[in-house]
C-alpha cells in the first residue's frame, strides 16, 4: 500500500491508499479522480494519463522507457517533470508520492 | 441513400472481423471510418509494434494483423467509406437513418459501433488564441503545400510528420522546426536528413522549446516560444504547423441517446446491444461487467452482434448455426467448392 496524492488543476487534493502493483493511473481511475482519461487503458499508446511529478519524487521514480518519452511529445503541455501515470507502478517505496494533474489531457 | 443490412462504424480489427461474420451468415454491410485508411488503432497507433495475444497468431504487427483481416474479407463485397465521420443517427420506423459529415446517408436496421475510443482528431496547441488562426495560417495537416512557397513556416513536433514536412518545405520556404526535447522519434534516416539541413542553414532548429503564444490580427505575424529554462524567443512567421499525433474523441456518438459512461457505451453480453434496439457497440468502446480491452474480445463481441443483426435484417427467416468446415452454404459464400 502507498498513499498517493493527486492534485487537480483547480488545486483539489485527493489522497488515496493504492494497492501495490497497481499503477498510479489505475489508482486514479478506480477512485474517480477527475482529469485522468487513460483512453488506451494503460498501454502507453495515448498520453491521456499525463501527470506532473514533484521534482524530488521525479528523481526517485524508476526512469522512463523510450516509448514513454515519445508519447509525452503528444501530451498536453508537457514539462520536464511530466510522466505517464500508467507507467508508474505503486509500491511501498513510493508511499507519499504527489502528482499534479494537468488542466486537460488533450 | 445506401440501404444495407448493417452499418459498421469503425474499420479497426473489431469492425473488420464483424464485417466478415455478417457476410458469412448472409448479411451485407458497409463500413464507415474517419481515418483515411483501414485498420483503426492498429494502423494509426502501432503499425510496427508486435502484438502477441491474438489466438493462434504468436506474433504479428498492427499492420500485419490489419492486412490479414482485409485478406479474410476478400470473398465478400464490402463497401468502405473512409475519411468520413458519422454525424447523425436517428430512428426512421424500423430502420436507422445515418448521415456522415460528407452528406452520405444510409438506411439500415442495424448500426454496429466499433469505434475504439471514438474518432481520431489531431492534437492541438494549448494557447487558446490558436483557434483564431486555425485552418487559415495554423494547420494540423497539409492539404496544399503550394500556399507556403516563399513564406516562413514554423513546424512543431518531433515525429515523422513534423520532420518530413520540415525537410520537404525547406526546399522553397524558410523553415523553423521547434520540438520540446532534443531527441526525435521520427525515422533515423529522416532525422539525419533534417540535421544535415540544419547544418546547411536550410532549417532553423529550436529544441527544448514549446509554443506559449501566437500574435497577429487577421494574419498570423509572430509566435513566442519558451525554452525549458524559461527563456522566451519571438519568431516572425507566416504559417504554423503542429504535428502532435492524434487523439481519440467520442465526438457525435455522445448525442445518439446511448448509455455512456466514461467514454464507453453500456451493452448487454448476449447481443452487445445498447439501450437502443438495433444499435450495438463492440470492441474498446463497449462496456459490461468484466470487459477486457483486447482485440480477441472485440472478435467475440462482433460475432455475437452479427447474429443479433440477422433477426432485424431477416425478420422472416430463422438463423441457423453452421460451421465453415462443413456447411455448403458458408463455403459457397466464401467462394470455395462445397
Amino acid at each position: 500500500m502507498a498513499k498517493i496524492t493527486y492534485i487537480t488543476s483547480d488545486d483539489q487534493t485527493h489522497t488515496i491508499e493504492v494497492q501495490n502493483g497497481l499503477t498510479v493511473m489505475e489508482g486514479a481511475v478506480q477512485n474517480n479522480i477527475p482529469g485522468i482519461d487513460a483512453d488506451c487503458g494503460g498501454g502507453m499508446a495515448c498520453a491521456t494519463c499525463h501527470v506532473y511529478v514533484k521534482e524530488d519524487w521525479f528523481n526517485k521514480l524508476p526512469k522512463k522507457e523510450d516509448g514513454e518519452e515519445d508519447m509525452l511529445d503528444m501530451a498536453f503541455e508537457p514539462k520536464t517533470n511530466s510522466r505517464l501515470s500508467c507507467q508508474i507502478v505503486v509500491s511501498d517505496e513510493i508511499d507519499g508520492l504527489e502528482v499534479n494533474i494537468p488542466s486537460k489531457q488533450a | 441513400m445506401n440501404k444495407t443490412d448493417a452499418l459498421i462504424i469503425g474499420a479497426g480489427p473489431t469492425g473488420l472481423f464483424t464485417a466478415h461474420q455478417l457476410n458469412l451468415i448472409g448479411l451485407n454491410c458497409e463500413v464507415v471510418d474517419n481515418l483515411d485508411k483501414i485498420g483503426g488503432q492498429c494502423i494509426e497507433l502501432y503499425p510496427d509494434k508486435p502484438i502477441y495475444d491474438i489466438p493462434a497468431v504468436p506474433e504479428c504487427t498492427g499492420e500485419e494483423l490489419t492486412n490479414n483481416l482485409i485478406k479474410q474479407l476478400k470473398p465478400f463485397d464490402i463497401k468502405f467509406h473512409l475519411n468520413e465521420r458519422v454525424e447523425e443517427v436517428k430512428r426512421e420506423n424500423d430502420n436507422w437513418f445515418v448521415k456522415t459529415n460528407s452528406g452520405r446517408t444510409f438506411l439500415t436496421p442495424n448500426v454496429i459501433i466499433a469505434g475504439g475510443v471514438g474518432s481520431f482528431e489531431p492534437r492541438k496547441f494549448s494557447p487558446k488564441e490558436c483557434e483564431k488562426f486555425e485552418n487559415k495560417s495554423l494547420f494540423y495537416s497539409v492539404k496544399d503545400k503550394k500556399i507556403f512557397k516563399g513564406k516562413t513556416v514554423s513546424i512543431f513536433g518531433g515525429g515523422d510528420s513534423a520532420l518530413d514536412w520540415a525537410v520537404e518545405l525547406s526546399k522553397d520556404c524558410s523553415v523553423n522546426l521547434i520540438h520540446r526535447r532534443d531527441e526525435f522519434r521520427a525515422a533515423q534516416a529522416t532525422t539525419d536528413k533534417m540535421l544535415r539541413l540544419v547544418k546547411e542553414g536550410k532549417i532553423n532548429l529550436f529544441t527544448k522549446y514549446q509554443m506559449t503564444s501566437v500574435k497577429g490580427n487577421q494574419q498570423l505575424e509572430n509566435i513566442d516560444i519558451k525554452h525549458d529554462n524559461n527563456e522566451i524567443k519571438s519568431l516572425k512567421t507566416d504559417y504554423v504547423l503542429g504535428f502532435f499525433g492524434l487523439i481519440m474523441q467520442l465526438g457525435p456518438i455522445a448525442n445518439w441517446g446511448l448509455n455512456i459512461n466514461k467514454k464507453t457505451i453500456e451493452v448487454d453480453t448476449e447481443k452487445f446491444e445498447t439501450n437502443q434496439k438495433g444499435i450495438y457497440a463492440i470492441g474498446d468502446i463497449c462496456n459490461y461487467p468484466g470487459k477486457l480491452k483486447l482485440i480477441l474480445s472485440g472478435f467475440h463481441e462482433g460475432a455475437l452482434a452479427a447474429r443479433a443483426c440477422f433477426k432485424l435484417a431477416r425478420p422472416n427467416e430463422k438463423y441457423r448455426f453452421e460451421f465453415t468446415t462443413t456447411s455448403k452454404n458458408l463455403l459457397k459464400r466464401l467462394g470455395k467448392k462445397g
